[in-house]
C-alpha cells in the first residue's frame, strides 16, 4: 500500500497527482470466507481491520447492500466522548478514546481528531449536583471531568443566554475537555484503505437475502451475488438489525428509529467546543468549514424513512434557540435522518448469539459514532476468541434477560419516559 | 407531518397525539405460568420491521383516547385507524 507521507505527495505532484492508488479495491464475492462482517459502515470496517491486524484474519469480506460509509458513517454529528458514569460504559468508551488519539497515525489517515473538548450545561441546582457525581465517577475510572459554574461556562460560551430571564438559566456545566469530533467520512475511508491493504475484501452493492443455519450453526449467507460459505458472521448494520434478525429467526430488544441533524449555512468561528443544553435534547458544534451541526430527538416512532419529519426538527431547534439565541438568524442549509437501532436501555449489544458462528453488534442509539474503534476492536476480539472481551462483557445481549441492564440514560426506545 | 384520523375526533396532525409503540405486542394472560421467555418477548423484544406496523398512539392534545394505527414504517403510509378497543 502506498504510504501517504508528504514525500509521496511531492512525489506524485510531479505527475499531477493522476498515479495515486486506489484506496481500496471494489472487490467481487468469493466462494468462501473465514469470516464475513454484514454493513460496511464504520464499525463493520474497524471490525474487518481489527479482525486483520489484531488477531491475524485476513480471509475476510465486508458485505454492504448499499455503498461504503453510506448509513450512519455518513450522517451523524461527529461527536466523540467519553462521559460516563457506569463503569461499562465508561471504560469502553475512555479506551476507545484512545484509539481515536492515536488514529490518524495508526491508519495512516488524517480522521482529523479534534478534542476540543464538550460541555453538558445544567439549569439547575440538582442538576449540577448530578453532574458533580457523574464526574467524580468519571475521574475515578480516569476520565478527565471538569466540574465549570455559571462564570466558566461563560468564559468558553459567551454567546449562550446568560440574561437573568431565561426559562432555562445556565447554572454551569460538565466538560470533559479531551472529548471532541472528528471527519466521520475519513475514519471510514482509512479503516476501509488498511483492511483493504491487509487482504479484506470490501464488497459494496451486495444485498443479503437470508442465512445457512443448520443444526444450531452458521455454514453460509446468501446475498443477491450469490451464496458464501462461512463459518463466522459478525452483523454490524445499526438501523437494519430488525430486519436481519427476522431471516435469522431471532427476537431483539431493539427497535428501528429515525434520528435527524442538520446544519446552518456556514459562519466564522465562534464556538470552540461541543455544547449539549440540560434542559431538553440538544447538542451543537462548528464544523470546520463553520457550519453549526445540530440534532437531538427522535422522531419518536419507529421508522426506516432515512428523512426526517418537521415537527422534532422544530422541537429540537427550539431549544437550540433558547440555549443561543443567535441562532434563530441562521439560515438552514440541510437537514438529513438516519435510522437506530434504539435498545431497550439505551446501551448497546456486542455478544455472541445462540446461533453458533453469528455475533451481534447492535443497540447503539445516539452514540454510534464515537464508539466506531471501540466497537471494532471488542467485536473483533468477540469473533477470533468466540468469547466477550471484558471491555464488552456489560453490553451482552442477555442482560435483558437476566435483569442486569445498563440503564444510563434511560434514552431507549420510550423517549416519551425520560 | 403526519396527518393521524383520529376514530373519535377525524384527521388531525401528528402534533396532537404521542406514540404508544407496537400495539401487536400481548400482555402475558395472569393468573397462567409465563416464562421468563415470555416476558421477555412482552417488556423487551420487538420486531419492529420495514412495512406495515400496528402502532398506538394517543390523541393526547385532543380527546386522550388511545388509538391503533396502521401505518408503513417506510413510507409513513398510513392505512388503517381504529379505537383500541377494536382488533385488525
Amino acid at each position: 500500500m502506498q504510504k501517504y507521507s508528504i514525500f509521496n505527495l511531492i512525489k506524485n505532484a510531479f505527475s499531477s497527482h493522476q498515479n495515486w492508488d486506489l484506496a481500496w479495491k471494489d472487490a467481487t464475492p468469493k466462494k468462501e470466507y473465514d469470516v464475513v462482517i454484514i454493513g460496511g459502515g464504520g464499525h463493520g470496517l474497524a471490525t474487518a481491520y481489527y479482525l486483520a491486524k489484531e488477531h491475524n484474519i485476513t480471509n475476510v469480506a465486508i458485505i454492504e447492500k448499499g455503498w461504503l460509509g453510506g448509513g450512519n458513517m455518513g450522517r451523524n454529528t461527529t461527536i466523540i466522548r467519553s462521559n460516563y458514569m457506569y463503569d461499562d460504559n465508561a471504560l469502553f468508551s475512555e479506551f476507545g478514546m484512545d484509539l481515536w488519539r492515536k488514529m490518524s497515525q495508526d491508519l495512516n489517515y488524517n480522521v482529523m481528531f479534534s478534542p476540543r473538548g464538550i460541555i453538558n450545561l445544567a439549569h439547575s441546582d440538582a442538576q449540577m449536583n448530578v453532574f458533580a457525581r457523574r464526574g467524580n465517577s468519571m475521574r475515578l475510572n480516569g476520565i478527565d471531568a471538569v466540574l465549570l459554574n455559571r462564570e466558566e461556562v461563560k468564559e468558553i460560551i459567551p454567546m449562550a443566554d446568560f440574561s437573568d430571564n431565561v426559562r432555562f438559566p445556565i447554572y454551569g456545566g460538565l466538560m470533559q475537555p479531551s472529548a471532541g469530533t472528528a471527519r466521520h467520512d475519513a475514519v471510514a475511508w482509512g479503516y476501509a484503505r488498511q483492511a483493504d491493504s491487509m487482504g479484506v475484501d470490501i464488497i459494496q452493492n451486495c444485498e443479503v437475502t437470508g442465512f445457512d443455519v443448520s443444526g444450531g450453526k452458521i455454514n453460509g449467507v446468501r446475498t443477491s451475488r450469490g451464496d458464501i460459505k462461512v463459518k463466522k458472521i459478525g452483523l454490524c448494520v445499526a438501523g437494519s438489525t430488525n430486519i436481519l434478525a427476522e431471516k435469522l429467526n431471532m427476537i431483539i430488544p431493539v427497535e428501528t428509529h429515525l434520528l435527524q441533524a442538520c446544519v446552518t449555512e456556514p459562519v466564522k468561528p465562534v464556538l470552540d467546543s461541543v455544547v449539549t443544553f440540560g434542559a431538553g435534547h440538544f447538542y451543537i458544534s462548528q464544523s470546520d468549514k463553520g457550519e453549526m451541526v445540530m440534532g437531538g430527538d427522535l422522531d419518536g416512532y419507529n421508522s426506516y424513512a432515512q428523512r426526517g419529519n418537521l415537527p422534532t426538527l422544530q422541537h429540537v431547534l427550539t431549544e437550540g434557540i433558547a440555549m443561543m439565541p443567535f441562532l434563530s438568524k441562521l439560515k438552514m442549509l440541510r437537514t438529513w435522518g438516519g435510522i437506530m437501532d434504539m435498545s431497550m436501555d439505551g446501551s448497546p449489544i456486542i455478544d455472541k448469539t445462540h446461533i453458533e458462528g453469528l455475533y451481534l453488534n447492535c443497540g447503539w442509539c445516539y452514540g454510534g459514532f464515537k464508539a466506531t474503534p471501540a466497537s471494532g476492536w471488542t467485536f473483533a476480539h468477540t469473533i477470533a476468541q468466540d468469547r466477550v472481551h471484558k471491555l464488552n462483557e456489560g453490553y451482552s445481549l442477555s442482560r435483558f434477560n437476566t435483569g442486569h441492564l445498563l440503564d444510563e440514560k434511560g434514552l431507549g426506545t420510550k423517549t416519551w419516559i425520560s | 407531518m403526519l396527518h393521524i384520523k383520529c376514530p373519535h375526533c377525524g384527521m388531525r396532525s401528528q402534533n396532537e397525539f404521542s406514540y404508544g409503540g407496537d400495539a401487536s405486542v400481548k400482555r402475558p394472560e395472569l393468573n397462567k405460568e409465563i416464562s421468563d421467555q415470555d416476558w421477555d418477548n412482552f417488556v423487551y423484544n420487538r420486531k419492529s420491521l420495514r412495512g406495515k406496523h400496528i402502532e398506538f398512539w394517543q390523541h393526547l392534545s385532543g380527546c386522550r383516547q388511545w388509538i391503533k394505527v396502521e401505518r408503513d414504517t417506510a413510507t409513513h403510509e398510513i392505512f388503517k385507524t381504529l379505537k383500541a378497543n377494536e382488533d385488525f
